[in-house]
């Protein structure tokens, strides 16, 4: 096992080396290229032993992943918003053709105007498709998704392609140091991969025909459900292994901190979480009995762990760092749904934060905390508010 | 030999049968093309040539419906089904992968109609060919969006009337040439870029065979005539692909990486009014126009043969 | 390719959504099912006086249907001709003939078997 200082491009990079990928197909895109560069120079040096297409569209770059998957061999990915966009309708196509592909997804904002900078609204999009929807909050935590979700995805009752998310900038380019584990290990741990039914002559069948209403795609899609909710099941196990065999733990579908006696919380989601951990320590050491839940896993969104936590935090601010127009933050309303069912259900209140890159600041996390505890006391003013927002004067700001 | 002529029974009695192409079918019965249909030809041919060890990648279009429904199929050969545009990365990917575990000897072509070829394809195909994967790609020209309801293609040839190229008083029949996708190919610097027919079976296959010698991308131009869209009666498929070759509006040819040969020459040739009015879908042009499209087949058949001279003694790079 | 274990969700009828196998595979095939020779409204008899075995129609045939019996002459598979008349129009002998669907056939008993004809 090496550790080396790397960016989170580079992470990504090695957990697809270390993984044993068969075939890469990718497309530069800011800031995901120096993903593809780095892929590259395993090339180069003759450490990555798969093949690597330098396709012509991030559209072909999923496509040609699927065929490759379905020929039955591991593959990989990476984009970033307008190329994830792009490539929207093979999304749903490596759902339902049950394509275990790999894809890294560096959130960024979508133009028009141009941004560059960390946004979610890509990943989001994607929430309809089928695919998992994974954010994380650091550069070896991309690097050991990429080996959990193959492990997870893999698995003949999921079958179903992974996103992984990773903030623009903040986890693409900056440098931490990262753990790269033993390539062999993580291949033993992962074996080859074998489809279920592989393109093969020996055994030819055919892959995708048309069926009516009356047959059999409703079933289809019923199977995708399923698939679905065992990788659910499947992505706590697996990070449970991960963390005997690699020594680490990076949370199941969800990931509590100092919540056990929470009075309220923030639920967010990729880097916007590590930032919150320093508020909430300093918060604590005021007296303030705040706490923060990670949401790792967005699909399968993590119902039966937010009631859980629902059911002893009676006051969740939900933060998004992007937004469903006509609706409020996508993650609130998931967030309000999956609580929807208690008899006791919490008082939730969404904060849009960061969007198009905003830098979200440790202050602006901290005044945000103590709007949720003012919530607490004094009762719901707004369903949903934009933090950091520059207003007119005469607007009353809404949290800063 | 003495005596009265023999009669046709007694001279064939004992005889076996002349096979000028493979036997084996790879293409089982129960599909359910239209009644004479050019793409139904069009992969039996090519899976005769290639053979059992292939693997077809097939995107939205006649033949995506052609093997009936789930969970039936009449192929003997792995089929997959894409979306549309991506038939080049498609076969981009499966050969990626079989070599990857070291089935080189595998066959992957690509088969897509005209409109998944030269219109929403054309992206994916010049990306794979640019890249030089070995591979076969295979474009059944019925030049029209057949499958969804004869809508014109960048394929469609002047003067066709197709649903979204309705004739009436505008005389709004398609104006634009036929895009020549093998020229398009021949700029990519394709090691094998060829036209075939589905009149000419033979030929198809020994271009096919070439192509297994060659390690690169192959494109294969196949004219595959459709009863429902060009508007003719069913049995006419094989003699109107003939008289399209004969009138010099298909020519037969093939291009070596840069080098010209033309397969046919037609000993007689066909006047394009006579090969135009055959069919329903041009029975509306007027004259003036039958002449102006004269006049364009016989500039591309000349500047074909001035090609085929030009390249004659061309020495392709090492 | 080969696995030990081979997968088996699919394999066999398909009643509900446990049976299938995990993304839409066709596994059967259409010979037996799809019977195609309901679409003719006229069909195809080959008159074996004037055949040549010069197999032209077994050549253009599109549906497959057009099969080589043992003593080397042609069949017409009506079960799953269409009925398209390419046969007819293609044979160099004009010894096919495209008669009404309903028009009775019988064919003709196969003769001596011959050698299997070399294949191009």
């Amino acid at each position: 096992m090496a550790r080396k200082v790397m960016t989170g491009n580079s992470a990504t990079a090695y957990g697809a080396l270390v993984s044993g990928v068969e075939v890469v197909s990718a497309y530069p895109i800011t800031p995901q290229t120096t993903v593809v560069e780095k892929i590259a120079e395993f090339v180069s040096d003759g450490s990555f032993k798969g093949k690597y297409i330098c396709v012509e569209s991030e559209h072909s770059a999923l496509a040609s992943c699927i065929s490759a998957s379905q020929t039955g061999v591991r593959t990989f990915t990476a984009t970033s918003s307008q190329g994830l966009l792009l490539m929207h309708e093979m999304v749903h196509w490596a759902a339902n053709t049950r394509s275990p592909v790999g894809l890294v997804n560096v959130n960024r904002a979508v133009g028009p105007p141009w941004s560059i900078w960390a946004d979610h609204t890509d990943a989001i999009a994607q929430r309809d498709t089928g695919a998992l929807n994974i954010f994380v909050e650091s550069a070896q935590e991309i690097l050991d998704m990429v080996i959990q979700g193959y492990k997870v995805c893999e698995d003949p009752d999921v079958l179903l392609p992974f996103i992984i998310n990773a903030d623009a900038f903040f986890l693409s380019h900056t440098f931490e140091p990262v753990d790269v584990p033993d390539a062999k290990k993580v291949q033993e741990w992962l074996g080859k991969y074998e489809a279920p039914y592989p393109l093969d002559p020996d055994d030819p069948h055919g892959y995708g025909s048309l069926t009516f209403p009356h047959q059999w795609y409703m079933e289809l899609r019923y199977n995708i459900k399923r698939a679905m909710d065992r990788s659910a099941e499947l992505i706590p196990k697996v990070s449970k292994e991960f963390a005997k065999l690699f020594g680490r733990d990076h949370g199941g579908n969800v990931e509590e901190y100092r919540t056990k006696d929470a009075e309220v919380a923030l639920v967010a989601m990729g880097t916007m979480v590590s930032t919150a951990r320093d508020v909430v320590d300093k918060m604590r050491d005021e007296g303030h009995k705040v706490g923060l839940v990670k949401v790792r896993s967005f699909r399968p969104f993590p119902q039966k762990e937010l009631r859980d936590i629902a059911e002893r935090i009676p006051v969740l601010g939900v933060a998004d760092r992007c937004y469903t127009y006509g609706q409020e933050g996508p993650l609130s309303t998931e967030a309000r749904a999956a609580v929807y069912t208690l008899k006791d259900r919490p008082v939730i209140k969404n904060y849009v934060i960061g969007v198009g890159g905003r830098d979200i600041h440790v202050n602006v996390l901290r005044k945000v905390f103590l709007d949720i505890e003012k919530v607490k006391e004094k009762g719901l003013d707004k369903e949903s508010v934009w933090v950091g927002l520059k207003r007119p004067p005469d607007e009353p700001p809404e949290v800063m | 030999m003495a005596g009265e002529k023999q009669s046709t029974r007694e001279r064939m009695k004992g005889k076996s049968p002349k096979f000028t192409i493979p036997k084996e079918e790879l293409m089982d019965v129960g599909h359910v093309g239209c009644q004479g249909c050019g793409g139904c030809h069009t992969m039996r041919y090519i899976l005769k040539a290639l053979g059992k060890n292939t693997i077809l990648s097939i995107p939205a279009c006649c033949w995506a419906v052609m093997p009936t429904v789930l969970p039936f199929s009449n192929m003997k050969v792995p089929m997959l089904y894409t979306a549309f545009e991506v038939t080049g990365a498609s076969i981009s990917g499966i050969r990626a992968a079989l070599d990857v575990r070291g089935r080189t000897d595998v066959n992957v072509v690509g088969f897509a109609g005209d409109g998944g070829t030269v219109d929403i394809g054309i992206q994916s195909l010049s990306g794979c060919v640019e890249r030089g994967h070995n591979v076969f790609y295979i474009m059944y020209d019925n030049e029209a969006y057949m499958n969804t309801g004869i809508q014109r293609s960048g394929s469609t040839p002047r003067g066709a009337w197709t649903t979204t190229t309705q004739v009436g008083s505008t005389e709004d029949w398609k104006r634009e040439p036929k895009k020549n996708i093998v020229e398009i190919m021949v700029a990519h610097r394709i090691p094998y870029a060829c036209t075939a027919s589905v009149a000419y079976p033979e030929d198809l296959v020994k271009k096919l065979r070439k192509g297994l010698e060659i390690n690169g991308p192959k494109f294969y131009h196949v004219l595959a005539p459709c009863p429902t869209g060009w508007r003719y009666p069913p049995e006419k498929t094989i003699e109107y692909a003939k008289m399209a070759t004969d009138a010099c509006a298909f020519p037969i040819y093939e291009v070596e990486y840069g080098k010209y040969t033309i397969n046919k020459k037609p000993a007689k040739k066909v006047a394009m009014k006579d090969y135009l009015m055959a069919q329903g879908r041009f029975r509306h042009l007027p004259d003036k126009e039958i002449a102006a499209i004269q006049s364009e087949i016989d500039y591309n058949w000349d500047l074909l043969l001035k090609k085929e001279e030009w390249t004659k003694d061309i020495k392709t790079p090492q | 390719m080969a696995k030990e274990k081979k997968e088996t969700r699919g394999r066999g009828d398909w009643k509900t959504y446990a049976d299938m196998p995990p993304g839409p595979i066709s596994m059967k095939s259409t010979r037996g099912v799809s019977l195609t020779g309901g679409w003719r409204t006229v069909k195809p008899v080959i008159h074996l006086d004037e055949c040549i075995k010069c197999m032209t129609c077994w050549k253009f045939c599109p549906d497959v249907s057009i099969v080589v019996r043992k003593d080397g002459y042609p069949r017409v598979d009506y079960v799953y001709c269409k009925g398209c008349g390419i046969c007819a129009n293609e044979c160099p002998k004009e010894c096919i003939e495209m008669v009404l669907e309903d028009t009775p056939v019988t064919e003709e008993p196969e003769g001596e078997a011959v050698a299997e004809g070399k294949e191009a």
